[in-house]
């Protein structure tokens, strides 16, 4: 498997980057850039990663199944994750969590069927201070009311979102 | 040596060399610190918290399983507050155990069980509902039950350490997680079951033993594995007279508590319902079971007569019966019927070994040796497959010690993922060995363990190379069965008797070999011991009477005017010779009705024959045997007797014979075949696995090795 030439000279660098015989350093970031270009964590994946690395493809899906970043399946073009945790929570996390999976049609982890969009619930992403907080794909939004939510969501499908918001 | 440490455990002052662990130091003055997750000879992992320990001055408790000894260490292990941090632990341990113990294989010897019983929490403040997962089978092996799992990594450790094949990890995290197999459903693998027996719980079972029995009813025969050349001890779980499991927890013998597959699982061949249970006689075409009194009569007087008008008659022994069965049968042969027509089908050259070797001492190596050599040298042998005992020693010294280890095969093995793999197709051997001489020669000292293709002069050439190396060299000459070494050492071989002299010290003249026996037309009788010699090629005597004991009506046996139902190895007393000369006992497990010992059957045919054969017990056969056989002279009865393994002494001096490279004939049996008994193996013919193939190792791939608890990586070095 190969990568675009960015992430082929990028994983290179990575390789070196560490100590001789330390290169099963380089999964996870392997598997988060990987996940970036192909969409998710395929299998074909997993096994490349696992040969660049000199580990077994088990110990990479070790690796997987502990990091919620990591997705075995393919994801929505925006995956909106909302966080329910104890601050967002406090701030009707929950209540936008249920709004989202209502309004979306969409459960835990699923798709819609355009493939653009993806739902998650998360735990805490270190937003606190600003619960309750979203996050699409790398991108954090703060206090985030359901109005907001749906406004954001208007952004995804009419493709004006794009922008860091504010 | 560094100075030891000084300290203090539960008020008695002690020391230990730098290094050691708390909880090994703690052992060693007989104060026991609980443990789930720390395992000997595996890689720390500080997963349980059952071992905590107070640490004067440190403010929080300190697993005893990591922490190194101190100078002015203060240790408690018995604090209320560390009892209070037990119990916590073991009450966490249960929160979402399903406490099945009624039902469960490990009921009775559960180290939970055990701990919880000594420890406490057996009262639980947890309410909530437990979160329960379905079992999941993964082979017709190895099932897994996640709610009982206590995520202590053994399993995973000594799978990827001990196996080198790392088929288990964690997926999830948290309260979610649990093992997972190399397959995302399925396991691929060694299937030896490994994980299994050092699981501390029952959260791993075994595919033939779950739900059959419960510890205390069983009765536990410690006995040598009838599979390989390696001889591993096992422990048969015995049931109103049938095998229900097989392992060897308590860590005796050459394997400690390593078994492969075929060891721990392949024993189902002995209550295979097409086990031979009456003496077959052939009449007008057919076979008829007879009485025993009837069958040894028809051979006794049928050979009697042969031997009174001198006709041909010649002797195929077992590479599996026991050396006092190989040592009465040669005795048969040449003392009543006066030939030296005897020979097994030998799948290594050792003979040539020893001759090349005499006046040498110290030139083989014994099992240990492979554990504690500072390097090692495969030469055309797939030995993960072929060894796995021997495989298993050497990645263990590869682990604990930093030995060096090199393999020359003509395909990928096991050995090239923590050592130098070389390639060599067969013949080209040398011409690889010449290439690695600098490297060889620098070590300080190597052990050969050297596959059937090398054999006849390249034993000899081989030897060269080692002696050219100006360092210490001892051998390993792979041969395939079970007792295919105590064959060789008893004397079924044409031209040698016991301890390899010399039949002409007997007055005998040299006698035909296999092949001969096989195809000569001439051939009067032939007697065919646990063999199947006809599987390969068909009788060039066709009028002979043939004479067969097995446990099977294999090929050759269906050919046979006489067949004796035989016993196998679990099924006796007596002692066996694995590859590296490590003398072992076999005790009586289970019992199949109708057959006889193939020791018993020489004496009773002998005695029908009115022929004197001396001892027929198996005590007094031995004591002959240490009288009489070279080697094996000095071997102490008492370890012998008491389960442990004695090396024979090699021969010193030349060894008289026609080397024969060409009877040399490997039998290429890997992890999930293992000859005749193979074949009637329900368990191994069922994995997927099965049969496998040498030199091309699927499953196996680079795995992160853990040494000296440094995390590093161990490729090729
Ligand atoms: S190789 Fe052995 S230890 Fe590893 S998973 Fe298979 S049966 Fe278990
Ligand atoms: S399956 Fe057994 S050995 Fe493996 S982690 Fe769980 S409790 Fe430990
Ligand atoms: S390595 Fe050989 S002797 Fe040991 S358990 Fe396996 S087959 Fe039996
Ligand atoms: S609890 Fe939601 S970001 Fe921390
Ligand atoms: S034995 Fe120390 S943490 Fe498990």
């Amino acid at each position: 498997m190969t990568f675009s030439p960015e992430l082929e000279a990028r994983f290179a660098k990575m390789l070196q980057s560490y100590p001789p015989g330390r290169t099963r350093s380089a999964v996870v970031p392997m598997l988060l850039y990987g996940q970036d270009e192909v969409g998710y964590v395929s299998q074909e994946l997993v096994e490349e990663v696992a040969r660049r690395c000199g580990v077994t493809p088990l110990q990479v899906d070790e690796v997987i199944g502990y990091y919620s970043m990591l997705h075995r399946a393919r994801l929505g073009k925006y995956h909106v994750q909302v966080c329910t945790n104890i601050a967002c929570q406090a701030l009707g996390g929950e209540q936008l969590y249920e709004h989202a999976s209502r309004t979306l049609g969409l459960g835990n982890k699923d798709v819609s069927p355009d493939g653009l969009i993806s739902l998650e619930e998360v735990e805490c992403m270190g937003a606190c201070s600003w619960a309750p907080a979203i996050q699409i794909n790398y991108d954090f939004h703060h206090l985030v009311t359901p109005e907001r939510f749906d406004r954001l969501m208007e952004s995804l499908r009419d493709g004006s979102y794009g922008r860091k918001a504010s | 040596m560094a100075d030891p440490v000084k300290f203090t455990i539960d008020g008695r002052p002690m020391q230990a060399a730098p290094g050691t662990l708390l909880i090994n130091a703690a052992k060693e003055a007989g104060i026991a610190i609980p443990s789930f997750c720390y395992y000997d000879g595996l890689a720390l992992q500080a997963a349980c918290r059952m071992c905590l320990v107070e640490v004067e001055k440190t403010p929080k408790l300190q697993v005893a399983c990591t922490t190194p000894v101190a100078e002015g260490m203060v240790v408690q292990t018995d604090s209320p507050q560390v009892r209070q941090a037990r119990k916590g632990m073991l009450e966490f341990l249960l929160t979402n155990h399903p406490l099945d113990c009624p039902v469960c294989d490990k009921g009775g010897e559960c180290e939970l069980q055990d701990m919880v019983f000594r420890y406490g929490a057996g009262e639980s403040r947890y309410v909530e509902s437990k979160l329960h997962v379905d079992e999941k089978q993964w082979s017709p092996i190895v099932f897994y039950d996640a709610p009982r799992c206590i995520l202590c990594y053994r399993c995973v450790r000594i799978c990827g350490e001990g196996l080198g094949v790392g088929a288990l990890g964690i997926g999830n995290r948290g309260a979610a997680a649990e093992i997972v197999p190399n397959r995302g459903d399925h396991l691929e693998c060694d299937e030896c079951g490994a994980c299994i027996d050092i699981c501390p719980v029952g959260a791993l079972t075994s595919g033939t033993y779950r739900y059959k029995t419960r510890p205390w009813e069983m009765e536990h025969i410690g006995t040598i594995c009838t599979h390989c050349s390696n001889g591993c001890k096992t422990t048969l779980g015995v049931r109103n007279g049938n095998i229900i499991r097989a392992n060897n927890r308590d860590r005796s013998g050459v394997n400690g508590e390593f078994l492969c597959v075929k060891g721990r699982y392949a024993f189902d061949f002995n209550e295979n319902p097409e086990r031979l249970t009456a003496p077959l006689l052939r009449a007008g075409g057919e076979f008829k079971p007879v009485s025993w009194a009837i069958a040894l009569a028809t051979v006794a007087k049928k050979l009697s007569e042969l031997k009174a008008r001198h006709g041909k008659f010649g002797v195929i022994g077992s590479n599996r019966t026991t050396n006092e069965e190989n040592y009465q049968l040669q005795k048969f042969a040449r003392l009543v019927m006066g030939t030296s027509n005897i020979d097994h089908h030998r799948t290594g050259d050792f003979a040539t070994l020893l001759d090349t070797l005499s006046g040498r001492a110290n030139a083989l190596a014994t099992t240990a040796d492979v554990y504690t050599t500072k390097a090692a040298l495969v030469i055309h042998s797939d030995l993960a497959q072929e060894h796995p005992l021997l495989a298993f020693q050497l990645r263990a010294n590869s682990r604990h010690h930093k030995a060096h280890v090199y393999a020359v095969t003509p395909g990928p093995v096991r050995e090239d993922n923590y050592g130098t793999g070389v390639r060599a197709d067969p013949g080209r051997e040398f011409e690889v060995l010449a290439t690695l001489r600098e490297k060889l020669a620098a070590e300080t000292e190597l052990i050969f363990l050297f596959g059937a293709a090398i054999k006849g002069a390249a034993i000899r050439q081989l030897v060269e190379f080692g002696d050219s190396l100006g360092i210490p060299v001892k051998y390993i000459c792979l041969l395939d069965y079970s007792n295919s070494r105590g064959a060789s050492d008893m004397g079924l071989l044409p031209d040698l008797l016991p301890g390899y002299r010399h039949v002409s010290e007997i007055g005998l003249d040299p006698g035909m070999d296999c092949d001969q026996m096989l195809s000569d037309p001439n051939l009067e009788a032939l007697w065919v011991v646990g063999s199947n010699p006809l599987a390969r090629q068909s009788l060039g005597a066709t009028n002979a009477f043939l004479v067969v004991s097995d446990l099977f009506l294999t090929e050759t046996a269906r050919r046979a005017d006489v067949v004796f139902p035989a016993m196998s190895a679990y099924e006796k007393n007596g002692t066996v010779t694995n590859v590296c000369g490590d003398v072992q006992k076999l005790s009586r497990g289970p019992k199949t009705m109708g057959t006889k010992s193939d020791l018993d059957i020489v004496a009773l045919l002998a005695r029908e024959m009115r022929a004197d054969l001396g001892p027929t017990k198996v005590d007094d056969v031995f004591q002959e045997i240490r009288r009489t056989v070279r080697g094996y002279e000095n071997l102490p009865f008492g370890v012998i007797e008491t389960g442990g393994a004695a090396a024979t002494a090699p021969v010193h001096g030349p060894v008289r014979f026609e080397s024969r490279p060409e009877l040399i004939r490997p039998t290429a049996n890997g992890l999930f075949t293992s000859g005749t008994l193979g074949r009637f193996s329900g368990m191994l013919n069922g994995l997927i696995e099965s049969p496998g193939a040498l030199y091309r190792d699927p499953h196996v791939r680079p795995v992160i090795e853990f040494g000296s608890g440094q995390l590093e990586m161990v490729q090729d070095k």
